[in-house]
């Protein structure tokens, strides 16, 4: 097959022509991004609690899956799951794919959260235990409320990184946007247009985080002045 | 005599193979303010940090009011929260206004109402001079500001003992004189202070026993007069002349 650029005016037509079925497959995109940032969220806080604490069989666990996650491509994370949970019981496709993602981004968040509490400097955990505080109650008042904030602009990152990774699920035949792009761009024999097309909604939704991560980071330099 | 409030026997500790603490005996009464001098590396700050447990000892016993404390018998977060502890870098919580940083133990370790820590804390504040700064957050202050700030919050666990790990060290010159005050203030009141200090014109004038340490023993002690003025020991000359 041959792709050929489109007109700009047949771009266009199309683009405002799809509109519709374009933006259903945008609320999939997201609603999988964000749920499988989520469920990440929390494997992730899980995964750097274990990897901190001094249990070191918990340490070597939490170790294991994130080597696990980075050493293998995420496609075959999410065909090895999708097709393994849907073995053991039923699961909806968008369950399937969200926990997949979720698998996926839980481990480099973990990553995460452990280099920010680390970088908390020492002195911080020690003032806390002067004072009498447990080193549960430190984490939680002193440390974690501090590592969060660090751990915004790098979240913020993930998501982008997440909210482009979840175009894998189209391999599991989710109507998000890749999926609809390249199936109205075969039935049609006009594949680059509808390239384009889902490139320009992809920008779209990573101008979001990218704007608030903007912000966000001028409001934290000028809270640390 | 005033009561033993912190008597330690044999303490030895190390790191790795760089024994810093080698068999330390000391016995600090109640009210006595202690000024801990030498050099860098002589051990002072572990002796210090020691005391609260912030550093683990090899071997020897730290008997804290007539208590000996060990890790096994004792919670060591109750023994703490009778020592306060004052740090080179203050360690104020930077997340939380001025207020919050005091009344964040005696709300969370404590359990004392909030309404009643915010009262003591700003009694504190006033105390130090910083009542005005309450609702301000560390990055707002002084060094010197910071400190004060530090001591207010470690006097809000109403502790018997306050440790103060080279106060002074990290501030700028003309904010010296304002965290020593407050210092002075508190030794006039008559905390137990023990201090690593380089301020020795403060230890002079403040301290009731100096503790001058040199490769991890305490190598002399005494009256600021007779450590100052009169020292039996050629490092301890050696020391002070390099001092001034």
């Amino acid at each position: 097959m041959l792709f050929r650029l489109p007109s700009f005016s047949h771009f266009f037509n199309t683009l405002i022509d799809t509109r519709g079925v374009f933006f259903d497959a945008m609320i999939l995109t997201l609603q999988l991004t964000i749920v499988s940032i989520l469920i990440g969220i929390i494997i992730g806080l899980v995964v750097a609690l274990l990897k901190i604490s001094r249990i070191k069989i918990l340490g070597y666990l939490s170790d294991a899956y994130i080597y696990l996650v980075r050493g293998t491509p995420l496609i075959v994370q999410i065909f090895i799951l999708y097709f393994g949970f849907s073995g053991i019981f039923l699961i909806p496709d968008f369950w399937a794919a969200s926990l997949a993602l979720a698998f996926h981004n839980g481990a480099y968040i973990a990553e995460i959260f452990r280099g920010t509490i680390q970088s908390i400097d020492r002195g911080q955990m020690e003032a806390g235990r002067s004072l009498g505080m447990t080193r549960g109650l430190a984490m939680r008042r002193i440390i974690f409320p501090q590592a969060l904030r660090r751990a915004l602009p790098p979240l913020g990152n993930q998501f982008i990184i997440g909210l482009k990774d979840s175009s894998l699920a189209a391999f599991i035949s989710l109507n998000e946007l890749f999926n609809v792009a390249t199936t109205l761009g075969s039935n049609n024999f006009d594949e680059m247009n509808y390239l384009l097309i889902v490139a320009v909604y992809y920008l779209i939704l990573v101008a979001i985080p990218t704007l608030g991560l903007r912000a966000l980071e001028k409001k934290m330099s000028i809270s640390d002045q | 005599m005033a009561r033993e409030m912190i008597k330690i026997e044999k303490l030895n500790k190390s790191f790795g193979d760089l024994q810093v603490l080698k068999n330390i005996d000391m016995t600090i009464h109640e009210s006595d303010v202690v000024c801990l001098v030498g050099s860098s590396g002589s051990g002072k700050s572990t002796l210090l940090r020691c005391i609260n447990y912030l550093e683990k000892k090899n071997s020897g016993k730290i008997i804290i009011e007539g208590e000996q404390i060990e890790t096994s018998t004792h919670n060591i977060n109750e023994v703490r929260q009778k020592i306060g502890m004052v740090f080179q870098h203050f360690n104020l919580f930077p997340h939380m206004t001025v207020l919050e940083n005091v009344i964040e133990a005696p709300v969370h370790v404590k359990k004392v109402s909030k309404d009643t820590a915010k009262k003591e804390a700003m009694a504190l504040l006033r105390k130090v001079g910083l009542e005005d700064k309450a609702d301000v957050y560390p990055s707002k202050l002084s060094g010197g500001q910071k400190q004060r700030v530090a001591i207010a919050r470690a006097l809000a666990m109403k502790p018997d003992i306050m440790l103060f790990d080279e106060p002074t060290s990290a501030l700028d010159p003309e904010l010296v004189g304002e965290v020593l005050l407050t210092m002075k203030e508190l030794a006039e009141e008559g905390m137990t202070m023990i201090i690593v200090t380089h301020e020795m014109s403060f230890a002079r004038e403040v301290a009731d026993w100096i503790f001058f340490m040199h490769e991890g023993n305490i190598l002399e002690r005494g009256t600021p007069e007779q450590i100052f003025d009169n020292p039996k020991e050629e490092r301890t000359r050696e020391f002070f002349s390099s001092q001034f």
